[in-house]
């Protein structure tokens, strides 16, 4: 049977060994240096923010004791390093030196911190996504917990603050209590308005087909919400490194928010800056490897990015 | 039930409605009644086109034969079974693309097998003679967001060829496609039918395409639908489209439709102005 010529020119050759779309256009933008101009950009729009607010530091609008500019708080790293430093040193019997060095000290708070944000998260997703599942699996389970959910989701961690104390004192279980407090309820709203919005024909092919109600789950409902799903996550990666300073806070060993209650109670605003200068530099990070996996994971995805730059 | 007595009818006929009707959201104050009184039979191998105005109902008589929706009056059979669940034997065709971003061409074409439980060597292998049979064997290993309007139809022939059905339901198929696809996709699936042998009921608001397909045609009157007339197209196939039988034909129709289309838009400037 003769092709029509649209179709004629996408069945083209060697449609056996196609690669996904965008793994291909990963390795074009490889080859056009695209992410170099990417990470231009990055640059420029940091050094940007950096360059006003150094301005207003040269033309003495900004006091450098309160709001000290980048070079400041991020030109003695060493001297910003020690105040990470909550170890053992006024401990009885330890030497001022003892203990790990500035930079050790940073290493062990952010992956402290870090660790926390992601055990957090996880136990989130994985209890909110299964709690989302269910409700829409089963009727009566949706009548049961809904309500209760959509109640305590707006909220705010702030008040679980003390709940957290109130069950696990102090120590890495009230933080990380904490992330998946304030995570957990609106990620499950999340799951059943992702699982509402898959398309109907999707779910009537896999009927005609015969699949059981288990099936239509496993088969169509999680798979199309995935793309979704990946979304809320990174969003909610975001609210994990913000509630976590606010739970470590309450004193936890080591942890950004202890270094950030240090930096307020000692009146260190180069310390604040500093902290929060890392904290963004970990969000990016860990935003643009979410990015990366879900371009691998979702390469069926169109790409409408692209298409509103054209407008 | 509309009737006391056993129905009459042909166990082997492909699919038989009698008395049905679709009340829409039934016993609330948005119930509308979509459908009703449809007495119906398609013999096996039949080429029935469902043609009306918007909302006749004539999608929903599909769905309730594909045993996506119950009826809320009367019954239907197919083949003899009465019709309460979806069946493989029943594959449905959307005017959208339904096929699973997530999956290759071919593992959409044998969804149905391996909800079955079929192996990988078993379903691959039917995927393939199925993609054969709507001539994209090739893109196989593609994805379908790397197909075309019109090929991403035929994968979806496909997919339903491979379940083997009895009776292929189309709920316009080609009303996204250009005029150009839209005729070539026409000569596909009559090529598609006459292999398989299985019945088709196929839903349009084209008149053209009606008369270009359909053995019978089923003229429904608008909201709620009812059968208006059931015009058989007895033109020889292949057809010459542009002969003055056809030409009566589509006129004929067209004044059918045209009745149909009036009251259905003096009904929502009536329902206009009331509400």
């Amino acid at each position: 049977m003769a092709v029509v010529t649209r179709d004629g020119e996408a069945a083209g050759p060697a449609a056996g060994t196609s690669r996904p779309a965008a793994v291909s256009r990963f390795y074009t933008g490889m080859l056009n240096l695209e992410w170099l101009t990417k990470a231009w950009w990055t640059i420029l729009s940091i050094s940007l923010f950096a360059g006003i607010w150094e301005l207003c530091w040269a033309f003495g609008w900004a006091d450098p004791k309160l709001l000290p500019p980048p070079h400041i708080f991020l030109g003695n790293l060493a001297e910003q390093g020690k105040f990470f430093n909550t170890a053992t040193r006024w401990q009885v019997g330890q030497a001022m030196n003892a203990g790990p060095s500035a930079f050790e000290s940073v290493m062990i708070t952010v992956g402290a911190t870090t660790a926390r944000v992601f055990v957090g998260l996880a136990m989130a997703s994985v209890l909110a996504i299964g709690m989302g599942v269910l409700i829409r699996y089963y009727h009566f389970f949706d009548k049961l917990v809904l309500p209760t959910i959509t109640l305590l989701s707006p909220v705010s961690p702030i008040a679980w603050l003390p709940v957290a104390i109130f069950l696990f004192g102090i120590g890495n279980a009230p933080a990380i209590f904490m992330v998946v407090v304030a995570l957990f309820f609106h990620m499950v709203l999340a799951t059943v308005a992702q699982i509402d919005g898959v398309s109907p024909n999707f779910i009537n092919v896999a009927r005609t087909m015969g699949a059981s109600k288990r099936q239509i789950y496993g088969r169509v409902i999680v798979p199309a919400i995935l793309p979704g799903m990946l979304q809320v996550l990174r969003l909610n990666l975001f609210g994990a490194w913000m509630v976590v300073l606010v739970a470590e806070s309450t004193g936890v060993g080591y942890g950004m928010g202890q270094v950030i209650m240090l930096a307020r109670n000692t009146f260190n605003p180069s310390l604040v800056f500093f902290t929060i200068a890392v904290i963004g530099v970990l969000g990016f990070a860990f935003d643009w490897l979410l990015r990366q996996a879900q371009r691998r994971i979702l390469y069926w995805l169109p790409d409408t990015k692209e298409k509103l730059r054209g407008l | 039930m509309a009737f006391d007595a056993p129905p009459t009818f042909s166990s082997k006929d492909a699919v038989v409605c009698r008395g049905v009707g679709k009340t829409w959201a039934a016993g609330t104050r948005r119930a509308h009644n979509a459908l009703t009184g449809i007495d119906l039979d398609v013999a096996p191998g039949e080429f029935v086109v469902f043609l009306g105005p918007s909302g006749c109902g004539k999608s929903t008589l599909l769905y309730l034969i594909a045993g996506l929706e119950d009826a809320t009056e009367g019954q239907l059979w197919s083949f003899g079974d009465l019709v309460d669940t979806p069946s493989p034997e029943r594959s449905l065709i959307f005017q959208e693309t339904s096929l699973f971003p997530w999956l290759t061409v071919w593992e959409n074409v044998s969804f149905g097998l391996s909800i079955r439980g079929a192996g990988k060597e078993e379903r691959r292998s039917v995927a393939a003679e199925a993609l054969q049979r709507v001539g994209l064997k090739a893109a196989m290993d593609k994805r379908p967001d790397e197909l075309s309007g019109g090929m991403r139809q035929r994968v979806a022939v496909a997919r339903a060829l491979a379940m083997r059905p009895k009776v292929l339901l189309m709920d316009e198929p080609f009303a996204a496609l250009d005029v150009q696809t839209r005729a070539r996709m026409q000569d596909f699936l009559l090529d598609v039918w006459r292999d398989s042998g299985a019945s088709v009921l196929f839903v349009t608001h084209h008149i053209d395409e009606a008369v270009a397909l359909a053995d019978r045609v089923v003229v429904f009157t608008s909201r709620p639908g009812r059968i208006k007339t059931i015009v058989p197209i007895d033109l020889p196939r292949p057809r010459n489209l542009f002969s003055r039988e056809a030409e009566e034909l589509r006129i004929r129709l067209t004044d059918l439709l045209r009745d149909e289309v009036d009251r259905a838009f003096a009904e929502q400037e009536a329902l206009a102005v009331t509400a």
